[in-house]
């Protein structure tokens, strides 16, 4: 993308700013995102598709009326023509005339970032990687997966992606910045087959740079691994045991809980921990961390989608909450700051995300907390929503291994797990060592010491 | 504008919007196409899209949020064997959708011409969802006044009522499809969904209620006060028995689905083990299956998108095919696929109308549109009867199925014991598990009360979502697996 883009592109959003300033508005914010990506797929042998996208999407909030008590509205273009971005701004102050009136709604009063740190959030040099070369990286894990083992017999292909975006975000207050990113990712999900079984399992790596990816020989070779050891599986009798979450299925309970401490669900009480804060919510083995600023992190941006800067907030310290994940408006609600929580696409206003979240690494690896284990189930996949947020209730389909006397026994399947997130994190009475990011959450092998396994 | 009503109406409609908008006409796709086909490819075509979505939300007693959002853009397709070469712009202009035709082509390694394409518009049947105005084009004001309307409603049902989130969101999209094999189908998709979400609390229990609808039709459809407070009253009595619930049992039980939205259970355990993708690449439980038993007898499945003003209905699909009431399963014999182009051409099948992507931004899939049970003869009241104790469920969250395995998973949002045959105490955290490819072949119970769900599903699959329907009788399934706290 060349430098003059950029320059017409800053200069969209500041027009679209003003354009609501003499609509009306008495506060704006807009943020323009823009992004090319290409994505191939191999399976087998064959290319199955090579897509390529180009996308430049602008996003507009207005707010009429008096501080202190504003109504507000967004709107989003991908028609960025600029007489449609000027009827847009127009359309985005009308709107926010017919909304009600809300103390709590404005732009951050202060506190906006002051520099734009480099988060190694990408690698120039990238940019120069061809097509081809990622139609080989997929490739290569496909081939790699067939060739782990006779069983693998078929695939859904092996997928590789590379985005490039670059967010503008400019408010009337003052604050203005740009940063661009990267991801990179590399996907292969095989199939085995034994008999009558019929598996399927995946394997992947993603990173800002693509020198932070597996090899995708690796790649191939691990999903080849997961789908094979899956050949056979059953159901078991119903029972209550320890269960372990591997690092592929442990971020879920992560990404859960985030929900939970997010400053709209304990605004509206709609949180099973909306009257949690100081209290232990979980077993002291679990320290929850959210850090925006972590380098080459997944989740990680200079600042946030309303302008402040992201940083590293402490939300569970061994067992006891101590924050919510907050933006402006639901840190007013609850008489709080921001936390530097707020995303924001072109697309929405502002909401709570988490950036980067973790649980910390704990001792032992996964191995030696199967060995510690003398009877459970090993969770590597869920499937299912059965998680309600304002009761912690769960209840999740589920397929994994047995463990027998601290050994891999046997694969099942067609099997559901089941408790409340509100126990399970008070029973955490073992936490692994190895900490993978596959995406912004990420959480060590987790083992729960007793939760219900519904089968036969 | 005038009211389309015919879907040549809305064809001519939607073909006339995007050449007086964009200057889109029949030469210059024929053009574009031209410039995919200077390669050897076998099809191509282009698709344009102009949506515009309104959404307009209440939270505690208040309108806070509104929000319009418009997006436009092309995407062509150059396929070559089972190769696809996909480009996308979200500029509409026919300069970029040749642009976008020369990135797609390179799919093709092969130098080549292919003869010039000549389109050849296609009116279609009788419009699906005919519409004197545009949802969108209903003032803000009026979607803020029934917001509140309903807010005051819900509060005034019971004391127990803490907080009511209610939403109203409708938009309007119009697609155009060019293909290589002359196909020129053009369409007008409104689409309207009302939500309302209530939190009630007793004592520190505290639970939450939904109901929604929508579908393809006008807005004066939500605003009819018979429909916006059953909605209501729904969503307050089911948070209000969830305050009651008791924990559900775990292991294997006789079922009892209720009628309409059960009938997730077709789309999770047997409809996307159908769809075209998976079997030609014989990675799905039902692949090679065709002609045989994975039904009980009687039971009968069909994917129907020609149903008047239904959320998963479409004049045509987005590859220009015009819908089809499909059957899937008869009297519990396999006998059909889901297909898009792509897939049918590979298998030596007819496209089914199947073809659906959620935006110019995807490739197009084979998808479901309503898929449903035909009734049955049994009396619903006499299928409960026959179950000495199980579980009774009416309504579901949601489900995810392992295309390959077969297993499948659907959580229900509210559910019942059943003793003696008699209807027990609701039960919270039911998530029922099973195996595709068997789970039908031990229904023995088909109601004589099929419904179709009130218009709230999206169908997820490859990031892609697009609203599907669904439709059950009620009906019995032994053996099922129930997961629960209870041991």
């Amino acid at each position: 993308m060349s430098e003059l883009q950029n320059v017409n592109d800053q200069e969209l959003v500041a027009r679209a700013i003003d354009q609501a300033r003499a609509a009306g508005a008495a506060q704006a914010d807009a943020v323009l995102v823009r992004s090319d990506s290409t994505e191939v797929k191999v399976r087998g042998s064959e290319i199955e598709y090579v897509k390529q996208a180009g996308e430049r999407c602008l996003g507009i909030r207005t707010l009429v009326g008096q501080a202190g008590s504003f109504s507000s509205a967004v709107t989003s273009t991908c028609d960025l023509a600029q007489d449609a971005v000027d009827r847009m701004a127009a359309e985005t102050v009308a709107l926010a005339r017919a909304m009600a009136c809300d103390p709590h709604a404005g732009l951050p009063e202060a506190g906006f970032a002051e520099e734009i740190p480099d988060l190694g959030l990408m690698d120039a040099r990238d940019r120069n990687a061809t097509v081809e070369a990622r139609i080989e990286d997929a490739r290569s894990a496909e081939s790699s997966a067939r060739a782990t083992d006779p069983r693998i017999d078929n695939s859904e292909g092996s997928q590789a992606g590379s985005d490039f975006s670059e967010i503008i975000y400019r408010n009337s207050e003052g604050f203005g910045g740009s940063y661009a990113s990267a991801y990179h990712s590399l996907f292969s999900e095989p199939l085995a087959s034994e008999g009558e079984s019929k598996q399927r399992d995946y394997w992947m790596t993603v990173g800002r740079r693509m020198a932070d990816l597996e090899d995708p020989a690796v790649v191939g070779r691990k999903a080849a691994e997961r789908a094979v050891r899956r050949l056979g599986a059953r159901s078991v009798p119903t029972c209550e045991v320890p269960v372990i979450f591997d690092g592929l299925t442990a971020p879920s309970l992560l990404g859960q809980l985030a929900g939970c401490l997010s400053g709209y669900s304990i605004y509206r009480e709609s949180s099973f921990l909306s009257a949690a804060m100081g209290e232990t919510i979980s077993s002291s083995q679990i320290t929850v961390i959210d850090d925006g600023r972590l380098p080459g992190g997944l989740g990680s941006k200079p600042f946030d989608g309303e302008g402040l800067p992201t940083r590293r907030n402490v939300l569970v310290e061994s067992g006891q909450l101590q924050s919510w994940l907050l933006d402006t408006y639901s840190g007013r609600k609850l008489g709080l700051p921001s936390t530097g929580n707020a995303s924001r696409g072109a697309g929405s206003g502002p909401g709570v995300g988490a950036t980067n979240l973790w649980i910390e690494p704990g001792s032992g690896t996964l191995e030696e907390i199967i060995a510690d284990t003398e009877r459970g189930l090993l969770v590597t996949e869920l499937i299912g929503m059965g998680f309600n947020p304002t009761t912690g209730d769960y209840s999740r389909g589920a397929s994994g291994l047995w463990i027998e006397s601290g050994q891999i026994a046997y694969p099942v399947e067609e099997i559901t797990i089941a408790g409340n997130l509100g126990d399970m994190l008070m029973q955490v009475d073992a936490v692994g060592s190895e900490l993978v990011w596959r995406g912004r959450v990420a959480a060590p092998p987790l083992r729960v010491a007793r939760m219900t396994v519904a089968g036969q | 504008m005038s009211s389309a009503q015919t879907a040549e109406g809305a064809s001519q409609e939607a073909l006339s919007f995007f050449r007086k908008r964009f200057g889109v006409d029949e030469s210059s796709l024929e053009a574009t196409l031209g410039t995919a086909l200077e390669r050897r490819v076998d099809y191509a075509d282009v698709y344009f899209e102009y949506t515009t979505q309104d959404s307009v939300s209440l939270e505690e007693g208040i309108v806070k949020n509104g929000s319009r959002h418009l997006d436009q853009g092309v995407g062509v397709r150059a396929q070559s064997g089972e190769r696809q070469g996909y480009a996308h712009s979200d500029e509409i202009s026919i300069d970029s959708a040749r642009l976008a035709a020369g990135t797609a082509r390179a799919i093709s390694d092969q130098g080549g011409t292919n003869s010039p394409v000549a389109l050849q518009g296609q009116g279609g049947p009788k419009d699906l969802y005919p519409l004197e105005q545009s949802p969108t084009d209903v003032p803000i004001e009026t979607k803020v006044a029934l917001l509140d309307e309903i807010d005051r409603y819900a509060r005034g049902l019971d004391p127990c009522v803490k907080q009511v989130m209610a939403s109203v969101i409708t938009q309007h999209k119009q697609i155009l499809v060019a293909s290589s094999d002359g196909t020129l189908a053009a369409d007008i998709q409104p689409l309207v969904r009302l939500n309302v979400q209530v939190i009630a609390a007793d004592g520190n229990k505290r639970e939450i209620g939904y109901e929604g609808m929508g579908g393809r039709y006008s807005l004066d459809r939500l605003m009819d006060p018979e429909n916006w407070q059953r909605l209501a009253r729904e969503a307050v009595r089911v948070a209000k028995l969830n305050l009651d619930s008791v924990p559900c049992p775990a292991g294997s039980m006789n079922v009892v689905l209720g009628p309409g939205w059960p009938g997730i259970l077709l789309h999770e355990a047997i409809g996307h083990g159908l769809e075209g993708d998976f079997n030609r690449k014989k990675t799905s439980a039902f692949s090679d299956r065709l002609g045989e038993r994975v039904a009980a007898e009687g039971v009968t499945v069909v994917d129907d998108g020609t149903l008047p003003e239904r959320r998963g209905s479409i004049n045509i699909d987005d590859e220009g095919t015009p819908s089809q009431h499909n059957v899937l399963i008869e009297n519990g014999v396999l006998v059909g696929y889901l297909h898009d182009r792509l897939n049918a051409g590979l298998m030596g099948a007819a496209p089914t109308g199947n073809g659906r992507r959620e935006s110019y931004a995807h490739m197009p899939l084979p998808r479901m549109t309503n898929t449903f049970m035909l009734p049955g003869q049994d009396d619903p009241g006499d299928i409960l009867r026959s179950v000495d104790r199980g579980l009774y469920a009416v309504s579901f969250g949601g489900g995810q199925v392992d295309i390959t395995s077969g297993k499948f998973v659907f959580s229900a949002s509210e559910a019942y014991l059943i003793e003696d045959g008699k209807i027990g105490a609701p039960v919270k955290g039911a998530t029922l598990i099973g195996n595709g490819p068997d789970v039908l072949t031990r229904v023995n119970r088909i109601g004589n009360d099929l419904e179709l769900d009130r218009g709230v599903g999206t169908c997820g699959k490859d990031g892609q979502g697009v609203p599907v329907g669904v439709g059950l009788p009620t009906i019995r399934i032994d053996d099922l697996t129930v997961g629960g706290t209870e041991g």
